[in-house]
């Protein structure tokens, strides 16, 4: 079951956060709560992967100047809709794991780009299916930050810094 | 033999942790992060909080007892700082950190004595707070910055540096110890190397950040110029650094914030400039925070350096025995002399991940580019685990760090 995939973005469906793999004695709260198996299988079988160089890619690039995760997204945009998407990056299991969830849910026209932009950090979490420390919120949030980059620039206005 | 001696100093320093109450108030807190900041024995909370009780009052102001009290106090720290280090009193002007420390010789030395054409040499290992400065004055007045590389081993490559420090070489600004992989420099070879080749003006910084917190250290016997140190990685509060200076530059040198205290006299056209070292320390400096570091100081003094870098030396050994046992695990650089600090990397677990899995066993390490960025990427890394080790750190915490890593490898097995 991957759980992310039901949960649909701004519905916090906790219950249907999928069962961890067992981690023994990490009796913590964070990391048990971190990495779950999807979350593990994202990271080791990212789905999107790579890059796109057609004329009509639109590529942004950031880091995450306190622990150096990378981000490259690439993106077609056709009638206000993702029509592809691709991303590269280096990084934990958080940032990698994220990327390759929001371009599953966000591509093939499934969202208008207006609404990725309005995207919320408690929207990916729930996408995720996880509880995410403080410290690794930023690292949860690149991937969709430089979406939204691109988005922004594709339409011609300014980012909201708040998000 | 060795191993009596060795058994002797675990034994000296095991009630250490109980002096510190942060232990006492997270329980089975195994923390291996001590080059980012150190913990507090409860001397050094009691001093600050005991100046505040039945001190507190404004320095070199008030005619009252009580600030004639505090500004004892105060300029006591300066003296014992100075003893520490083995510079005089002049010679130690309190910062807010070592990054500042080191911004202060950029802005009042290296602004007013670099020009065009000349160089700063720094090398490659250092922090960004030795690092960006020199990179950004290179930058405003049009001279070069060289750095010194590493070898395969990461130990800092001597001969480079005499290679690149010349009769233009200003500055040459290199750290004691490396924050990020634990490489001892010989930063004494450094400093004659540039007083004998560099240009006659040629002045010697040193980040001993990572050094004076675990390691006697004798500032004239460096033969260094500035030497900049910050009192929370040495057991002190936070908000205080020290830096040290020749005198003799230090009395050249223009100040570096204006305002009160800092100044001689002041007329409508003109001011003249206090005594060393309060020329530099304009406004009310961090009183409560130089007590506390005295009494950092003291406590240090009071185990006594040498057994403290021994047990540091003999944890570092346990813990790199140990961490070679671990599949997967490279230890970064493998350097001559090595100080409590040591980075690695795990196949398939980027440190960030690991450091949240240890996190969730309550231990506590560092993940990241240790703000070493062109290093990490020299290293061809975008980051490491670093575990680092003060006082209060007992082999006990190596073996559970290990065992959780272990359990950590499960989960992205």
């Amino acid at each position: 079951m991957r759980c992310h995939e039901e949960s649909a973005a701004g519905v916090r469906m906790k219950s249907q956060i999928p069962n961890s793999k067992n981690i023994g004695t990490f009796d913590g709260v964070s990391a048990d709560q971190m990495y779950r198996e999807h979350i593990l299988d994202h990271y080791k079988n990212p789905r999107n992967h790579g890059t796109l160089a057609t004329k009509n890619t639109l590529h942004m690039h950031d880091v995450n100047p306190l622990c150096g995760d990378e981000i490259d997204m690439y993106v077609e945009i056709k009638n206000n809709k993702i029509s592809e998407i691709k991303f590269s990056g280096k990084g934990c299991a958080i940032s990698q794991s994220s990327a390759s969830i929001l371009t599953e849910e966000i591509k093939n026209g499934k969202k208008d780009v207006t609404d990725i932009t309005k995207l919320s950090r408690e929207d990916l979490q729930d996408l995720l299916g996880i509880n995410i420390t403080a410290m690794r919120v930023k690292c949860m949030m690149l991937p969709l930050k430089v979406i939204k980059m691109i988005i922004y620039k594709h339409l011609g206005k300014e980012p909201n810094t708040e998000e | 033999m060795i191993m009596k001696q060795n058994k002797q100093s675990t034994k000296i320093l095991a009630n250490v942790k109980s002096d510190f109450p942060l232990f006492a108030n997270n329980q089975n807190l195994v923390y291996l992060d001590s080059a980012a900041t150190s913990q507090k024995p409860q001397s050094v909370i009691n001093a600050e909080s005991e100046f505040y009780k039945t001190t507190n009052a404004n320095v070199h102001r008030g005619i009252y007892k009580l600030s004639a009290q505090a500004t004892e106090l105060y300029e006591q720290a300066h003296a014992k700082v100075a003893q520490f280090v083995n510079a005089s009193k002049e010679e130690i002007i309190f910062t807010r950190n070592a990054t500042e420390a080191i911004n202060l010789v950029m802005y009042s030395y290296g602004m007013h004595n670099v020009n065009k054409g000349d160089n700063i040499v720094i090398s490659i290992l250092e922090h960004h707070s030795n690092f960006v400065p020199w990179q950004q004055l290179c930058k405003a007045k049009g001279a070069e910055l060289r750095v010194i590389a590493i070898d395969k081993n990461c130990n800092l490559d001597i001969n480079h540096a005499k290679s690149l420090i010349d009769d233009k070489t200003k500055v040459v600004a290199v750290t004691h110890i490396s924050n990020a992989l634990g490489t001892i420099v010989d930063v004494k070879t450094i400093a004659n190397i540039t007083h004998k080749q560099g240009a006659t003006d040629a002045v010697v910084v040193i980040d001993a950040s990572q050094s004076v917190p675990h390691m006697s250290i004798d500032f004239k016997q460096l033969n260094a110029d500035f030497m900049a140190f910050s009192s929370h990685k040495m057991l002190g509060p936070t908000g205080i650094g020290v830096l040290v200076g020749k005198k003799q530059l230090l009395k050249n040198m223009h100040p570096f914030l204006y305002g009160g205290d800092m100044i001689r006299s002041v007329s409508i056209e003109n001011t003249t400039w206090n005594d060393l070292p309060w020329k530099f320390e304009a406004g009310t400096p961090n009183i409560a925070g130089a007590i506390g570091l005295s009494v950092a100081i003291d406590y240090l003094k009071t185990i006594g350096m040498k057994k403290i870098q021994s047990h540091e030396q003999e944890l570092t050994t346990y813990a790199l025995k140990e961490l070679a046992k671990i599949s997967g695990l490279t230890i970064i650089g493998n350097p001559t002399h090595r100080a409590g600090i040591i980075s690695f990397t795990i196949d398939g677990m980027h440190p960030h991940d690991l450091a949240s899995l240890l996190d969730s066993e309550n231990i506590c390490i560092r993940a990241g580019h240790h703000c070493c960025q062109p290093l990490m990427k020299q290293l061809n890394l975008t980051a490491t685990a670093r575990i680092s080790f003060h006082v209060y750190n007992t082999k006990e915490d190596i073996d559970k760090i290990c065992a959780a890593m272990k359990k950590a490898q499960q989960v992205f097995a």
